[in-house]
Parts: structure tokens; sequence; C-alpha cells
């Protein structure tokens, strides 16, 4: 058998695993479970991890404007799928709103309820992600000329006007000013989202085993040298941009659908920071490491965890040191050991099929010393 | 004009915070080339450390331990998370500085239950009430320029005309040069640190006497706006950051008073975005050429 | 390297994996060992973040609460009531995750939470669950107004904006107010928005601005209300920007009279308006001193307690929203009863008919979810003494 047969077989059998476990949890535990709960947020973080590495890890693009882009996506989620029949009470500040459509609701007119309203608000997310998209085609004219650190803290200070966009008042009629959006369809359990994020997971690698994402590696390693080879430098980081952005948007929308509230506090640079740190556990250039580090991340704060900040974990009753926040403090310490000692990450800049090639790799040169 | 004055006072007094903040930022980038988000975590903790010092002291013991504790602070964060990168790639070293700002911001957190720490007038003379040109206001509020501007005037002699001045100016023109002539780098390094934190905690003090408490965000915001306004004076130059603070700080209490509230921290960042784009270099700053 | 990685990352896994686990079974083993049945009512409140303060202070009035009642009779059975307290971070992102803890504690009914956001994004998952919720503080309404289990037993915005609106306009003889609120925050924006109706139908003017989150300086603020020609400024902010508010009005030479809403009547803010020239008036949903005897037994409980004194802020100042925690635990109690089962289906059905006579006043809810209330408290900072004193009780037409 050939490695790359091998490989695509464990890839199979890993997903197929993966896919079923998920499935299992849906149909044994009810969706308010904490594990469900749990689950619908990794993946959001895993497809917006994703979506960072594929910029910074991958194209050396060193953006923190992940939390504007999605922001964008999940507002234009909400504001296309919340039923008409709702407007009036979601927007009460606005007398119901300047539009008056919904999508799922359109669409479930032709399509039946069901299909329907599920292609509706797969459309709305896709909308969500090609307006992020276009914010950052129009964002990366002028901000892509910067030089590392430059770019980094410009793109922060996009995401920070688009927030104080979205809460003016003048806007109010679209946005909901400062007030919540909500009453939106979600999905309640959480396979949809493990197929959704798994989906666009898989059209990011895709694209990062393409030329494209070979001339993304090239910029990354050696910025002069990629030019010299012949790559169009501004075209393909605009590109990066643009693309690492749609996947930020859409990602922004599944966040919208778990949170059931939309708000635009919630998107400030902290997020983007979370997700950054997320991305270097799991190793800066791993896309699979992206996903295993979400994952990691998100059970172990939001569940696993929770002991450290209540007074007892591990059995141990101490709630003078286990109070409030101590939870964070760990897991601040254990990412600056990560940044300092383990800057690989997991799974450095190798994916999941990867780990099969060490022993290959060994064998071959034994074989090239005789 | 007579309207607008309050704000102008204003002003310049946020502006003067910012500009002791923003020359943490302008010192570091200059010699490290790295933005050292962790500034304004720092900035907070100096905060802290004076609500819990002048809790339980009088203010004249309190506050040089204030500055002592920051000062300490900033040589730790060097010398633990930046000096092992320093032959790292630079996005290592600014994911590091991101990584501290966590840090810092979760044991904050930790200490304090996640509660904004109430601060009790720790120097009540400051923070008495005068009366200036019809306006009025705390006095702390004119003390900050007049402070900013002999601490900035005391550091301008410190870097022109002492050793330690000349070896940062050197470090900061070429490292790796410096290095070959002698000057030991990790001491120069920490001397930076040692002055931006000295800097931010008395930012710090004058910022919190006017506030009523302390909360573990409260160095986010003025640390981003106080970077920008070292960017906007041209990084690297001390003269540059203290200018583009006092203007930002105008700017943002001028748009307030035209009405424009909402977009007042929006603002600050619209003018980063144009000013990195049309003079990456800043007002002051030093035109630099890319080396292959 | 990165093999011992691994082996770090999987033994963290497995042991956290283990805490939970062994967490959880002592909780189901307890009540076997001292033969008492335990029931749990889940309090969703904000620990941490800009609403911590506030959400300290309402868990302290169900601990008190459930220090002196702490058994329950269902069905002739004596049942022993846990509190479970998990923080929902004042942020909604960390709200629907809270909720499923709590779930997955097996509570059979939830208090809280102080401030709507949070509730709001608590309360689906608490849909789902079918467990009823009751909201103690969370005065948008919206809460309620969409979701089937929520119900709450104190006032909604639209009644204590234009409650102030009118106080202000005919009890003040404010005819310009100026009206403040952070931006993003729907609390804010929601009262805004009823009181500057209210205020305007009434004939007044009403001048609107926001600030950034984060803001800390109000000088510039309290200069545009006063060259606007306010009489009043109206800011239902949070704790923290109510102390700023009044602070740089004092500083400022502010004139006219500081509204606030329910989420100023804490002592924190009247300590900061002590000894400064500040006329501030809030609204509340109770008054210390309205039942000396509940004043008297949660002093003694907080000075005893240096926890609890901590989390009220230093002193044993009564805040409203503790006594209204108070109520709540025991409507919650009630409701209980009622069902005759701790199963949350049960005292869902319960919940809607519970009539309870609290010291904040009578608990009675509408087909909605809301409580029945027709009145507000409002009380002034005394600047000398450094406590609230009461003005009048104001109703709305």
């Amino acid at each position: 058998m050939t490695m790359q047969k091998k490989k695509t077989i464990f890839t199979t059998v890993v997903l197929a695993a993966l896919l079923a476990a998920c499935v299992i949890v849906d149909l044994t535990l009810p969706s308010f479970h904490i594990a469900v709960t749990v689950i619908k947020k990794a993946t959001v973080y895993a497809l917006v991890a994703a979506s960072m590495n594929l910029l910074n890890g991958f194209t050396g693009l060193f953006s923190l404007g992940q939390a504007g882009f999605m922001l964008l996506g999940a507002y234009a989620y909400g504001v296309l799928t919340i039923p008409v029949a709702k407007r009036a009470s979601v927007y009460q500040y606005f007398d119901g709103g300047a539009i008056q459509f919904s999508l799922p609701e359109i669409f479930a007119g032709f399509l039946g309820d069901g299909v329907g309203g599920v292609v509706g608000m797969l459309a709305a997310l896709l909308v969500g992600g090609i307006l992020a998209a276009l914010m950052a085609y129009l964002i990366g004219l002028p901000v892509l000329r910067l030089k590392s650190d430059y770019l980094a803290i410009a793109t922060l200070g996009f995401a920070e006007i688009l927030r104080a966009f979205f809460q003016w008042n003048a806007l109010g009629p679209i946005t909901n000013g400062s007030n919540l959006l909500k009453s939106y369809p979600t999905f309640s359990k959480a396979t949809p989202y493990v197929v959704l994020a798994g989906v666009m997971i898989a059209v990011i690698l895709l694209l990062i085993n393409s030329t494209y994402g070979r001339a993304f590696k090239a910029i990354r390693d050696d910025e002069v040298a990629a030019e010299a080879m012949g790559i169009n430098l501004a075209r393909h980081k605009r590109l990066a941009f643009v693309i690492s952005s749609f996947f930020a948007g859409i990602g922004g929308g599944m966040m919208a659908m778990y949170m059931g509230t939309i708000a635009a506090a919630p998107f400030k640079s902290s997020l983007t920071y979370e997700i950054l740190l997320i991305v270097v556990i799991g190793g800066i250039g791993s896309i699979s490491g992206s996903v295993i580090a979400s994952f990691l991340y998100i059970f172990s704060s939001e569940w696993l965890l929770r002991g450290l900040d209540s007074g007892e974990f591990l059995g141990i009753s101490a709630p003078g040191l286990f109070k409030n926040g101590f939870r964070m403090a760990v897991f601040s310490v254990i990412i600056m050991v990560i940044v300092l000692f383990f800057r690989r990450g997991i799974m450095g800049d190798k994916e999941l099929p990867d780990l099969l090639d060490r022993r290959e790799r060994k064998h071959k040169k034994e074989a090239a010393g005789k | 004009m007579q309207e607008m004055f309050p704000y102008f006072l204003n002003g310049i007094s946020v502006g003067g915070q910012y500009a002791l903040i923003a020359i943490g930022y302008t010192l570091v980038y200059g010699i490290l080339r790295l933005i050292n988000f962790a500034h304004g975590d720092v900035f907070m903790v100096a905060g802290l450390v004076m609500v819990y010092a002048t809790a339980s002291m009088p203010f004249y013991i309190a506050l040089p331990l204030v500055v002592l504790a920051t000062v300490v602070l900033g040589f730790l964060i060097e010398r633990v998370a930046y000096k092992p990168l320093r032959s790292a790639p630079r996005m290592s070293l600014m994911i590091s500085a991101i990584g501290v700002s966590y840090l810092i911001q979760n044991m904050a957190f930790y200490i304090t239950g996640g509660v904004p720490q109430p601060v009790s007038n720790p120097i009540p003379w400051i923070s008495e009430n005068v009366t200036i040109l019809g306006a009025s206001t705390k006095r702390v509020t004119i003390i900050t320029p007049i402070l900013t501007i002999l601490l900035v005037v005391a550091l301008v002699y410190l870097i022109n005309h002492t050793k330690i001045g000349m070896a940062m100016r050197a470090a900061a023109k070429d490292f790796e040069t410096a290095q070959l002539m002698g000057i030991k780098i990790n001491k120069v390094i920490s001397m930076t640190f040692i002055i931006g934190s000295f800097l931010a905690a008395v930012g710090s003090m004058l910022y919190f006497t006017n506030y009523p408490s302390v909360a573990i965000t409260s160095g986010g915001m003025p640390g981003l706006k106080a970077f920008v306004a070292a960017v906007f004076g041209g990084i690297g130059s001390i003269p540059g950051a203290v200018v583009g603070a006092f203007i930002i700080g105008l700017c943002e209490e001028v748009i307030k008073g035209l009405g424009y509230t909402t977009f007042s921290d929006a603002f600050t960042f619209a003018l980063l975005i144009v000013v990195l784009c049309v003079k990456p270099t800043g007002l002051f700053g030093e035109k630099v050429t890319d080396k292959v | 390297m990165k093999k011992l990685l691994a082996c770090t990352l999987a033994l963290v896994m497995a042991l956290s994996l283990a805490a939970c686990g062994g967490k959880q079974a002592p909780e189901g083993e307890a009540p076997a060992e001292n033969g008492d049945k335990v029931v749990r009512i889940g309090v969703f409140e904000p620990q941490t973040g800009d609403n911590g303060a506030g959400g300290k202070q309402e868990i302290l009035g169900m601990q008190y609460a459930n220090s002196i009642q702490p058994t329950v009779d269902i069905g002739g059975e004596t049942y022993e009531v846990k509190l479970e307290i998990v923080d929902n971070r004042t942020s909604a992102e960390n709200g629907p995750s809270a909720a499923a803890e709590l779930v997955n504690r097996d509570v059979s009914i939830v208090l809280g939470s102080y401030g709507s956001g949070v509730s709001m994004a608590g309360g689906k998952v608490f849909e789902e669950a079918g467990i009823p919720a009751v909201g103690v503080t969370c005065t948008n309404p919206q809460v309620t107004a969409d979701c089937s289990v929520y119900h709450r037993i104190c006032f909604t915005d639209p009644f204590q904006g234009p409650a102030l609106a009118s106080y202000a306009y005919d009890g003040l003889g404010v005819k310009t107010a100026y009206v403040l609120g952070m931006l993003g925050s729907d609390y804010d924006q929601g009262l805004m928005y009823y009181f500057t109706e209210a205020f305007e139908a009434l004939g007044g003017t009403v001048v609107s601005e926001e600030f950034p989150e984060g803001t800390a300086n109000f000088v510039s603020y309290i200069n545009n209300a006063k060259s606007a020609g306010a009489g009043a400024i109206f800011a239902p902010v949070s704790i923290n920007y109510a102390q700023l508010i009044v602070e740089a009005a004092d500083a400022q030479g502010f004139e006219g009279a500081l509204l606030g809403s329910d989420t100023w009547d804490s002592n924190m803010v009247v300590e900061s308006a002590k000894g400064k020239n500040a006329d501030v008036f809030v609204t509340t949903f109770y008054q210390e001193g309205g039942n000396p005897e509940f004043d008297d037994g949660i002093r003694e409980w907080i000075n005893a307690n240096a926890d609890a004194k901590t989390n009220n802020g230093g002193n044993d100042m009564v805040a409203a929203v503790t006594a209204m925690g108070y109520d709540a635990y025991f409507t919650a109690l009630e409701a209980i009863k009622a069902a005759g089962s701790t199963d949350p289906k049960a005292v869902l059905e319960a919940l809607p008919s519970v009539s309870y006579e609290g010291i904040c006043g009578h608990i009675e809810f509408d087909e909605v979810g809301d409580a029945k209330r027709d009145s507000a408290f409002i009380k002034t900072a005394n600047t000398e003494t450094g406590v609230w004193d009461f003005v009048k009780v104001q109703s709305v037409q």
C-alpha cells in the first residue's frame, strides 16, 4: 500500500469516527446538554482558527482583524434570518427595522418548510461570508501594503471601527443599534455545526494544497524570493486575506447561531487574541492542529476545568485557591509555556495524516545509509 | 471658543496620560521592533497596585512602592517572555506579547475576583477641584501635562547625554553592530523596559486618581491609543510620541464636544490607518529602508 | 519533545475527565449519605465583568434567604435546598454554556440574571430544557416576551423609564434632559428609548449621547450636558460608569439632577456621591428600612461573614437587588411547593400561578410572565451621610 493511500484511509477513518461520535452524542443527549453546547462552540472556533491560520500561518500575514469579520458575518446572518413576524418585537426601538424579509421564509415558500428553512439559513451564512470578503477586499487595498506589525495593528483598528459602526444608532433600522438581535432560527443539534465547519475546513485544506496554497507558503517563507519566482505578491496577499475573511464571516454567522443572540460587544479584540492563541497552541501552519486546539481549549475552558473556578477540582476542595478566574489563570500560564518553550504547538506545521510519515522517513534514512 | 475651552483642557490632560504610556511603546519598538501589547496591562497593574498599596499604608510610602513594583514587572516581562525569543521570528515575539497581555489580565482577574477595584482618593491634594478661566476641573488635569513635559525633557537628556542613552540610541540604530561594538545589549533592553514601566506607573497614578475604579480591562484602550499616538508621531521618536499623544487626546475630546461621541474611539483608529497608509514613518519618524 | 507534549496534554485531558467524573459522583451520593433529599436551585448570575458587583449583591440575597430557610417541604417530605451558582461573566457569549452547565447540574428552577442581555442568551437554553427561570432584576421586556419559561419579579423598562421621566418633568420641573448611555449595551439603550419617549410626550426636550465601552473620562459628556442647558442627566448605566458620572458631574459643577435607573441603587454609587455636590435620584425595587426585620437580619449575616461583606462592597448597606434576590428565592420555593415535585416541568406549570408577599411588595405574574407591578421607589443620595433617602413612590399614569 502506498503512503498516500494509507493517509487517505487514515483520514477517512478519523473523520468518519468523529462524525459518528458526534451523531451518537446528538442522539443520546438532549440538545441543551453541556456536551452538545461545547461541541457547537468548539466547531465554530475551529473554523475561525483555521481561517486565521490560513492567513497568519500559511501566508505569513499577521492580521488581527478576525473579530471584525466575524461581526459582519454574525450580523448578516441575524439580519437576514429573523422571521418577519418577530421583527417588530426584535427591532422594538426602530419600528420593526428596515428589512422586511427573511431568507429562510423566502426559501420555505418554494422548497417547503424544512428544506427551505435550512437553505435559507445556509444562504444567510453565505451572504455573511461574502460581505466579510468584500469588506476584506476594501480594507486590504490600503492595509496589505503594510509590514507585519503595522498590518496587525491596522487590522485590529479596523475591527474596532467596524464595531463602533454596528452599534451606531443611525444604522439601527438594520443592525438594531446596541440592542440584541434574537429570535432567529438556529440548529439545536451539534451535527449540522460539525458538518458545516467540516466542509469549510476541507475547502481551506484543498486551497492550501493547490497552486495558490503553495504560492501563499512561498510568500510566507520569503517575499522577495517569491516575487522573483513570478508570484504576484499583491494579488496573492489580497486573495489570502479575502478568503480568510470569507471563512471568518461564515464562522461569525455560526457563532451567532451558537449564541442565540447577537450583540457587537463580544466581537472585541480579545476574541481575536483568543483565537490567535488557539492557533498558536495548535501549531502555526497546521489546520488539523488548529482544530484539535480549538476542541481542547473550548472543552477544558467551558466544561472540564470549570471546577477550578468553583472551589472543587480533582476531588480537592480548596475554595480559597480555586476561586473565580483560577481556570483562566492556569490557562494563560499553559499558553505562555507553549509560546515560550513549545513554539511549534501541538502539531507544528504537520497535518494529522503526516503523523504516519515518521516511521516511513526513518526507514528511508536507514535505506539511504546502507 | 469659550465653550470649547473645557474640552481643550481635558484633551491636554488625556493627551499627557497617553504620552506617558506612548513613550514606553516607542522606546521598546525603537530597539526590539516589537509592539509590546502587554504595556497597557502593565499600566493597569500599576493602577491595581496603587489601589492595594494606598489602602494599607500612607501615600508617601505607597506611591514609590507602586513605581517600584511596576518597574520590576516590566523588567520581569522582558526577561521571561521576550529575552528567550530574541533570535526567533518577529511573529513569535508578537504572539508572546499578546500571551503576556492575556496572562496579566487573567492573573489580575483572579486576584481581583473580576470586579473593578474602587480607588479611594489616593493622593488627596491633586484630586481637588480648581477653576481655570471659568472651567472647573481637578488639579490633576493641570499637573498631568506639566509633569509629562518635565519627564520627557529629563528622558531626552538621558538619551542624548548619558552613556546608557548613547547605548540605547546605538541599539536602536543597528542592533547587531551595537552588540559588536561591545554594548551589553541585554542591559540596554532591560533599561528601556524599566524606563517605559516607570513612565507607565507615573501615568497610571495620574490616570487613576481621576477615576473611581480600576478594572482589568482598564489598560487595553489607553494602551492601544497610546500606541496609535506613538505610530502617529513616528515610532521610535520620543518627541513624536508626545506630540502624537497630545494631538490624539485633543482630537478625541473635541470630537466628543462636537457631538460625535459614538466615534471618538473609532476616530483614533481611523487616524492610525490613514497615517500608516499615507506616511508610515509618522510625523517625526526616520525613514527606514528594508534590507533583504 | 513533541511526544512529551502530547503525553502531557493527554494527561491533562485524562485528569480533567477524571475530575469531572470525580466531582459528579459525590454530588449524586450526597443525599444518600445523610438521608436528606436535595432540591437544587440554579443561580445564573454574573460574578465577574461589568455587572459582577451587582450580580454578587443579588446572590447575597439568595444566600441569606437560603441560610434562614435551608429546607422546603415537598409532598410531606423535607428537602434540603442547595444553591448551584454559575458565573455567566456578564457577556451574552458565555450565557449559553453557563446555562447549559446549570441544566447539567439538574436544577429545578433558575434564578437570575442581573443584566438582560445574558438572560436572553441563557433563556434559549432553559427553554429547550424546559426549566423555569425567574428573572430577578432583568428589566428588558424582551426577556420574557419571547421565552416561555422566563418569568420575572421586577418591573420592566417600559415602566421604569417613564416613571423617571415623569418624576423629572413633574417632580423636579426639568424641561431639558441629557440622556447618556453606553454604546453596545442593550440595557442602557432600552431605558434611554423609553425615557426619551415618555419625556418628549410630556413636552420636554431630550439630548441623547452615547459613550464607547471602557470610557473613563466623562468630563466632556458633562460639559455637553451643560452646554445643552440640561436640567437633569439621565444615565441608565452600570455601577462603574455611574460612579464616574457622579464624580465628573461634581468636578464640572453640574447644577442639575442626576437620574439613575435600578443599577445605580448600590452602596458604591451612594458612597461616591458622599461629600460631593450632586443631586442623585434613582428608581429602585426596595427601600432600605422598608422591612426592618429583614434589614437587621441580613446586616447581621453580612457582618458575620467576611466573604459576604467583601461581595457587598465592604459595608453592610442593603442593596435593592439583594432584597430582590431574597424575594426571588422564596418565590422559587413557593413554586416548588405548589408543584409538589422537584421536576422542572411541574415547577414550570406551577410558577405562573404563584402569589407571594415579598419584602419588595406583592409578587404575581401576568400572562407574559412579568410581575404585576405599578409603582417604583424613588430615592436620593444623601451626600452628607452617604446613605439613600426615600423620596416617594412613583407610578405612571
